[in-house]
């Protein structure tokens, strides 16, 4: 690990002018991710900004019935909140498939919506990796692709998104707020990470003196019927293979609401919004479940080891609705 | 018997032997005070890190170590261009099996050639760790690539036959098992894979050296001292009595700490350098880029028999992989020798040779690969004759060794597979693949046999009677978790008839008689029959003292006419004896003292030949293993097929259970190692660079607790009459069978059979 520079920053105002004279500096918040790429020489900084100390700690009801979720609030905490617990349950699987139980009490909400891909191409310093070092190539194609992405890569990367929160925000419409000395802005999750292109080492829309101060979840009333179901090599403490987050109300004999997205397939948390389009308004069969499952997979871009991803998501989509369905899904 | 884990007693009377007594190193291990060998103190230490090429072969054309050497704190930097003379990997000399442990035939950073991906080029010394490891990330090395052969898979076809030597077979026949195959009426012809292995114990590779002028001393987690004394010795040029290497614990090694890897020589160099105490640890990543692991193999097991299950024909062939630089072969198919009685036989070992680091041994390394083969081809022959599994075995069950006809030392695989059945309930099982079900969850039982060989070597022990009635024993053997002071105080404790409590062990360093190394479940065994030959001379020694004194009631007795309890010898006839305490009191003597072995370099040599001489007689009379039977039951998901094993049972034949806690513990530890191999563990070595991309814990899947279901273990506890005490070793059978058993319970829950493992999800679809 290369030696740097440390601030603490006991608030936001103070967080984001260190950053803002800084270039080569970084935020570390849980420093579950950072850490890990400052040893393996991926990230490194001149100089750390400590953030864990900021006071952004609350899981706050809004008006409206939404729900405002500060960004240092630590993963473990919010799984047990009994807002999330009761008005999101998706999101409290999600961050509970992650990771390990130690990880989870120190990884932050912000921190973990900006953890990076765990491609083993990336992770090597020997391997080329147009992500790490852009226009050096990319060693992950004609290499191991199991846990690479068959959703939005390009020719220049098909890192998959690790995260499974993610995976859950996308489904519920998240949107996040990021702070600087230029002001506040809104983004909505789905369009916070953005596909890779010809630039992935550009992976998402904040900027480099942008720091993220809160997620916050409109009401979303059939996310009490949610569930994340998540696919991996073993039964705990694995990446996923394919993650599906879903939200299901049926009335009338037909889906009224959907909200659907995938994990480990895509080069970014991925919300299936070709698949909604197709269950909105369709009888909540299993053949229609196929169906809009196919649909969004249609896309699908395989590498050798990775094509079996294809079908093992068309698979967990369709079992995910289909329990959401008999656990109540029908009004 | 089966293990009950209750707290130990305080002062126990009788018998202990089989009883499972909490280790004695149980409150230091969880407490911290236990010291690995990265935890010992010393005043001035600096740390080293390790430079790792990233090209398979090269010529090292230039290093930059500018940037390294200019962070603060660095004391050295040492590669190819600085770095002292050591002498060349030593040859073998089967006199001396310490010259089989050099990991490799490189001379670390004594040439400019790189023979693998991750052979240490250059080691930083620095102050603290942290500069040590941001100083090798700087330097800079360049190569001149040399064109290398790294995959496994496209060199298979190239694969040479195993020569056989007196100590390993590459192949054996009997009869013409191809012509027996082809004639038989149903038969099974199929090719297994299996990948590389890579070890992962608790403790990473770890040394502190300490020079003092010629004379170093090492601490090092090992699975044999004497052998890294004796390497280091030969590699610094300095006389081995004035190495001394300590290893009183060992967090883990399982065949990996066995031979001697570049990060020890390489400690001990940094620290010949600097003139200063060394530690080094490898990382996590350095375990897999510079010390070797399992082989990857492709397995041809066929099996012919008559309608009625009779084999006619069994045949089982391997491929395993060696470096250019070391390794071996290993027997994959050593129980394909042993396991059934078919009339015709074939097994033959193949190599091929890749530009890699040696493999080296890992958990049964051969029959935990090869018992996943042949047993999930048993599997595969009962369903093409409509046989229960285990009834196939049944019928096929040897009376001798089938492929020599040499009686076994002991054999009850049978009443295994009789007490497992009826313990697991194998008899609710409905054989139809696919006709069990827990509501979503398709559900399967399977089961493979377990099967091991025993060894003993040859192991130098003391052991000392004190006045006071306490005893210590002295070996240099090793402890890397298993219990092995547990045990052999508790053999002691019943040879002397003291309690438990007044033994003390002492293991784990060079300054002892030299023990044998913790390496083919034969730790236990070998410092056992020496434990209880030396016992056996202190109570001849007491005696003579007893029988000297006109006082004492064992005068003119035999030893074979007493018995030792409750801390003396006493008569059978009728109860009369004394304490030990009493005759050495009497006798004026402190203690009484014997010694099996010789550590002088004589000595060493007779013990070696001795070893070597009844190996090999042995090996002519009897065939000796443990075995087992493996009951696995797997849940699959219909949907996604992921496969979760939801109960395991193990039945062993392991001979006389001397702790019944710490070798449950053992055997266990050895099935979940063997769920790794069915479900988990892949070494992923890319075919275009020789690299390993998977070398963390992360990537490379190692069972989690959510993994690993309860375990039940159970044993024959039947002696085996061969052995010391009847006792065989249990440090590896727990793996074998266990892949085949989970590969045949996923068969009977989905009707897929997966041959390459593995068993992921993707082959479940």
């Amino acid at each position: 690990m290369k030696a740097f520079a440390y601030v603490s920053a006991p608030d936001v105002a103070t967080a984001v002018r260190a950053i803002a004279t800084e270039p080569r500096a970084k935020f570390i918040g849980g420093g579950t991710n950072l850490v890990d790429l400052m040893r393996e020489d991926i990230e490194r900084p001149d100089t750390v900004v400590d953030i864990s100390g900021i006071a952004l700690t609350g899981v706050e009801e809004l008006a409206g019935g939404g729900v405002r979720i500060g960004a240092m609030v630590r993963n473990s905490h919010l799984a047990a909140h009994p807002l999330i617990r009761s008005r999101y349950p998706v999101l409290a699987q999600a961050i509970l498939a992650g990771a390990s139980g130690q990880l989870r009490n120190m990884a932050t909400v912000g921190g973990n919506i900006l953890q990076r891909t765990r491609c083993p191409y990336f992770y090597d310093r020997a391997a080329a990796c147009n992500k790490r070092e852009p226009g050096s190539g990319c060693d992950a194609f004609g290499g191991f692709t199991r846990n690479h992405a068959v959703l939005g890569g390009s020719e220049s990367c098909i890192a998959a998104h690790p995260s499974d929160m993610c995976v859950a925000l996308a489904a519920l419409d998240a949107v996040v707020e990021v702070e600087s000395v230029r002001g506040v802005r809104r983004i909505p999750l789905v369009e916070f990470h953005r596909l890779p292109g010809a630039t992935p080492h550009v992976e998402t829309d904040i900027a480099a003196d942008e720091l993220i101060t809160a997620v916050e979840l409109p009401a979303l009333p059939v996310a009490t019927t949610s569930r994340y179901r998540k696919v991996r090599d073993r039964a705990s403490y694995a990446f996923a293979l394919v993650s599906v987050a879903a939200a299901l109300e049926v009335q009338h004999g037909t889906v009224a609401t959907v909200r659907l997205a995938l994990g480990g397939v895509g080069a970014k948390p991925w919300r299936a919004h070709e698949a909604e389009r197709l269950l909105l308004g369709a009888a909540p069969t299993e053949e229609s479940f196929r169906r809009a499952a196919a649909a969004e997979l249609a896309p699908a871009v395989a590498q050798p080891h990775n094509a079996f991803k294809i079908e093992l998501a068309e698979r967990t989509i369709v079992a995910t609705l289909a329990q959401l369905l008999a656990a109540g899904g029908a009004a | 018997m089966t293990q009950v884990e209750n707290r130990p007693r305080t002062g126990t009377s009788g018998p202990v032997v089989g009883r499972p007594i909490d280790r004695v190193d149980g409150v230091a291990k969880t407490t911290g005070a236990a010291r690995y060998s990265a935890e010992y103190p010393y005043a001035d230490i600096a740390h080293a890190a390790l430079v790792h090429a990233n090209v398979t072969r090269a010529r090292i054309t230039a290093v930059d170590t500018a940037a390294a050497s200019a962070v603060r704190g660095v004391l050295a930097v040492i590669t190819h261009l600085n770095a002292p003379p050591m002498k060349p990997a030593r040859p073998v000399n089967l006199v001396n099996l310490s010259t089989l442990a050099s990991g490799s035939s490189v001379n670390y950073l004594n040439t400019d050639e790189v023979h693998w991906n991750g052979q240490p080029v250059a080691v930083v010394v620095a102050e603290t760790l942290d500069a040590a490891e941001e100083a090798a990330a700087l330097v800079a090395v360049s190569y001149e690539e040399l064109p290398a052969t790294v995959d496994f898979g496209a060199q298979e076809p190239h694969a040479t036959p195993q020569k056989s030597t007196a100590i390993s077979s590459g192949g054996a026949t009997k009869g013409d098992a191809e012509a027996a195959l082809a004639a038989a009426p149903v038969s099974v012809d199929l090719r297994f894979t299996t990948p590389g292995h890579h070890h992962n114990a608790l403790e990473p590779h770890a040394t502190t050296a300490a020079w003092d002028g010629d004379r170093l001393v090492v601490h090092e987690g090992a699975q044999n001292v004497a052998w890294v004394r004796d390497q280091l010795a030969w590699k610094f040029d300095v006389p081995p009595a004035g190495i001394r290497v300590i290893a009183p614990y060992v967090g883990g090694a399982f065949g990996g700490k066995t031979m001697i890897w570049p990060g020890t020589i390489l400690t001990v160099l940094a620290a010949r350098v600097t003139g200063r105490p060394v530690r080094m640890m490898l990382t996590r990543e350095g375990v897999y880029r510079a010390v070797g692991g399992r082989t990857p193999s492709t397995q041809r097991v066929a099996l012919g028999a008559d309608a009625d299950g009779s084999m006619t024909a069994l045949i089982h062939t391997s491929v395993t992989q060696i470096g250019r630089v070391g390794g071996g072969p290993e027997q994959v198919t050593s129980q394909s020798r042993h396991l059934y009685d078919a009339e015709n036989i074939l097994v033959q070992q193949n190599q091929v040779t890749l530009d890699a680091l040696s493999n080296t041994a890992m958990r049964a390394p051969g029959e935990s690969i090869g018992t996943f083969a042949l047993e999930a081809a048993v599997d595969e022959l009962a369903y093409e004759l409509g046989i229960d599994p285990i009834e196939l075995r049944m019928r096929n069950e040897p009376a001798r060794n089938p492929i020599d006809g040499k009686r076994f030392a002991h054999r009850a695989l049978r009443e295994a597979y009789a007490r497992g059945a009826e313990l697991f309930g194998w008899s609710d099982r409905t054989p139809q693949p696919g006709s069990m079900r827990d509501g979503r969850w398709l559900v399967g039982m399977g089961v493979a046999s377990a099967y091991h060989p025993s060894w003993q070597f040859q192991a130098n022990v003391t052991v000392r009677l004190a006045a006071d009635g306490t005893v210590l024993v002295r070996c240099g053997f090793h402890e890397m978790g298993m219990g092995g002071a547990t045990a052999q105080a508790q053999i002691a404790a019943d040879a002397l008839g003291v309690p438990f409590e007044s033994v003390r062990v002492e293991y784990g360093d060079t300054t002892l008689p030299t023990g044998p190394g913790a390496g083919g479940s034969g730790q236990t065994a070998s410092v056992a029959a020496s434990v209880v030959a030396a016992c056996e001379k202190v109570q001849r020694t007491v005696l003579a003292l007893a029988t000297g004194s006109k006082d004492s009631p064992l005068r003119g007795q035999r030893l074979a006419d007493l018995r030792a309890r409750d801390g003396g010898l006493y008569r059978t006839d009728d109860t009369r004896g004394e304490s030990y305490a009493a005759i050495l009191g009497r006798a004026g003597r402190v203690s009484v003292d014997a010694a099996v072995g010789s550590d002088t370099r004589l000595g060493g040599i007779v013990g070696q030949m001795r070893f070597l001489s009844k190996f090999l007689l042995d090996n002519r009379r009897w065939v000796k293993a443990a075995s087992g039977a493996q009951f696995c039951e797997v849940r699959v998901d219909p949907d996604t097929g992921e496969v979760r094993v939801s109960r395991w049972l193990g039945v062993f034949d392991v001979g006389t259970v001397i702790n019944a806690k710490t070798a449950s513990s053992q055997l266990r530890g050895g099935i979940v190692m063997g769920l790794g191999m069915a479900l988990g563990e892949e070494t992923l070595v890319d075919p275009r660079t020789g690299r390993i991309m998977n070398a963390n814990l992360s990537d490379y899947h190692v069972p989690v607790h959510a993994d690993v279901p309860p375990i039940e273990v159970h044993y024959l506890d039947e002696p085996d009459p061969t052995m010391p005490l009847g006792l065989i070793g249990v440090g590896e059978v727990g793996i074998t069978g266990v892949a085949a058993a989970v590969a045949n319970a996923v068969h009977h829950a989905t009707g897929r059979r997966v041959r390459d493992l593995p068993i992921t999800l993707d082959k479940l679809l």
